[in-house]
């Protein structure tokens, strides 16, 4: 896809977001608006997938692993303008009875979703069971997966990278969205990640970077990163953004990871982002 | 007097270690993953005949868990193995997450469990793990008796769609259940029938139920023995028909008291009719290294503690 129709979905994706969360007054709208031009560069462009209608299985289809499932706002943001839910769904995000839980769930059977996430560390381990099935059933297809950088101090992740070298996993592409925030302040003041690069790199993994909000740069990162599919190693790719991106009173702090715009915040929100596919 | 034929003497480790094989062999969908264990869980046989579909994840057992919920998407009825300890508290919030809430068929097999594992001492000894699994919602939890059941189990919880834990464990026992009967998820099995007491068992404390049976014959008294292999769900239909009969209830299991068996048997009793209970289980300690044997003596879940709870559990009956 083009890459100016790729900026304007991103940017109905935004709108999305912060008036899912501005709502119900919750959920997590800083990671959500910095992952909204890889997740829609992901679904318009790079995946080969089914939305309609989905299956949980998902052969010969690419996979996609939210493993930082509070950004559960651009997923589903993207989810349903890719097709897989109407649109007006998004409306139900946190409400009682709705599809669209707080963080990503299979229980309610959203479309798109298929394991659960927000217990964080665990997204990439799941990948690694899909990746080795999709091995087992000859499916050349691919397997995704993004995560936070803060969630990265999860030991799981670490045993799952461990694993995804040593046994050649090389149908899968880890992204991590390294904003440098977490919720207590910034990752480095938090606990200091070291030198990400070097430790990916150490663990065996074919290690990319790229500026994820440069919607070239993020579709031509991953074409190079499916290239090297198959080649016996894992590979990650780490991806620097802003968190709150797009919206100038929430770039560059921690503080909107896990907060809601008030409606006088959201109407100076929404008019810094374009509505171009049209407001749920 | 209360004659069982028995089929030899063997550990319920290796019924899992053979059902898996034997289910492997025929059904291609079954995929097992290993932590390290794989000698101790007896997965040998599997790893060397469906090689392809094992994986082994070395000690990580997060990321065992994970990868196995992972596997169910394309079609695949993964297996994990463990010793209990590190199949349930370890990876508690992984099952629950990945597996439970997921809704994932993932059949969890843990061995060791309970205070069997003997020498390796409390570290290893888990006794709370029943009740980890049992509060989780989607989740079946299943504990065999003797080798012939544990295999029986192993095999038929593939042909079950949903998340299972199957506990099982080290110690040789004797094999009592017949090598061709038919395992059912949920429907217990009346060993003896009996009127003056139920005795409700899991797992190895159903060998020591059978046991304690034939002591109290010799005393004159009259044992209704029921193997509780699914603790959930739990079979009340037939606990209660039982109840109505005897009045009493003895339960017996290496577990601890709370969370176990006797738990979800004490529910079904106070929501039902009132009889008086007597619990054999570990009340609220950790083990400690010893002979499997010596320490069922030590903290009170022996065939002779069961013969002393059923006594007083009679005395008890209004």
């Amino acid at each position: 896809m083009e890459s100016l129709e790729l900026k304007r979905i991103a940017s109905q994706v935004r709108r999305d977001i912060v008036r899912m969360v501005s709502a119900v007054n919750s959920g997590h709208p800083g990671g959500s608006l910095g992952c909204a031009d890889f997740l829609t560069v992901l679904y318009f462009d790079t995946m080969k997938h089914s939305p309609n209608p989905f299956n949980m299985d998902g052969i010969n289809e690419d996979i996609f692993f939210l493993s930082n499932g509070h950004i559960s706002p651009v997923w589903y943001s993207v989810l349903a303008r890719s097709g897989y839910f109407p649109i007006q769904d998004l409306d139900g995000f946190r409400r009682l009875g709705s599809k669209l839980q707080g963080h990503p769930s299979t229980d309610k059977k959203l479309p798109g979703i298929r394991m659960a996430s927000g217990s964080l560390g665990q997204g990439l381990s799941c990948a690694l069971g899909v990746a080795e099935v999709k091995k087992l059933n000859n499916d050349s297809s691919t397997v995704f997966t993004l995560h936070g950088d803060g969630e990265l101090q999860e030991g799981q992740i670490w045993e799952a990278a461990m694993y995804a070298s040593a046994k050649k996993i090389d149908n899968l592409i880890a992204t991590i969205d390294f904003n440098g925030r977490q919720i207590d302040g910034d990752v480095e003041d938090v606990l200091s990640l070291g030198n990400l690069k070097a430790k990916w790199e150490a663990f065996g993994w074919i290690t990319l970077e790229m500026d994820g909000h440069n919607i070239d740069e993020i579709k031509s990162t991953l074409v190079n990163a499916k290239n090297q599919l198959g080649n016996g190693k894992p590979i990650v790719i780490i991806m620097k953004t802003e968190m709150g991106k797009g919206v100038d009173f929430m770039e560059g702090s921690h503080k909107w990871h896990g907060v809601a715009p008030n409606p006088e915040q959201l109407a100076n929100a929404l008019s810094q982002l374009e509505e171009t596919l049209g407001d749920y | 007097m209360i004659e069982f034929e028995i089929f030899g003497n063997k550990d319920t480790r290796s019924g899992f270690g053979e059902g898996l094989h034997e289910l492997g062999m025929k059904n291609e969908n079954v995929v097992a993953l290993c932590a390290d264990l794989t000698g101790s869980l007896k997965m040998d046989a599997f790893a060397k005949d469906c090689s392809e579909r094992f994986f082994q994840v070395g000690i990580a057992e997060a990321n065992m868990i994970g990868m196995a919920a992972g596997m169910t998407i394309g079609g695949k009825i993964p297996y994990t193995g463990t010793f209990a300890n590190f199949s349930t508290g370890r990876v508690y919030d992984q099952i629950r997450q990945s597996v439970a809430y997921s809704n994932k068929n993932v059949k969890i097999c843990a061995s060791h469990a309970g205070l069997t594992l003997g020498e390796d001492g409390a570290t290893h000894q888990i006794l709370e793990d029943i009740g980890m699994m049992k509060m989780l919602p989607n989740m079946t939890v299943i504990v065999p008796a003797d080798f012939n059941q544990t295999k029986q189990a192993t095999i038929a919880i593939a042909d079950y769609e949903g998340p299972v834990y199957l506990r099982f464990g080290r110690p040789v026992m004797p094999i009592f259940v017949r090598p061709d009967a038919k395992f059912e998820i949920g429907k217990a099995d009346v060993l003896i029938e009996g009127s003056d007491v139920t005795i409700v068992a899991c797992g190895h404390m159903v060998w020591k139920s059978i046991e304690a049976a034939r002591i109290l014959e010799e005393k004159g008294i009259s044992v209704e023995l029921i193997n509780m292999h699914t603790i959930k769900p739990l079979d009340e239909s037939t606990l209660l028909k039982s109840l109505n009969k005897t009045k009493c209830v003895v339960t017996a299991e290496e577990h601890m008291m709370a969370g176990g068996l006797g738990e979800s048997v004490a529910q079904v009793i106070t929501k039902n009719l009132l009889v008086p209970q007597e619990f054999v289980a570990v009340n609220d300690s950790f083990g400690e290294s010893g002979t499997p044997m010596e320490l069922m003596t030590k903290y009170h879940i022996d065939t002779a503690d069961i013969v002393l709870a059923s006594e007083k559990v009679i005395s008890r009956k209004k």
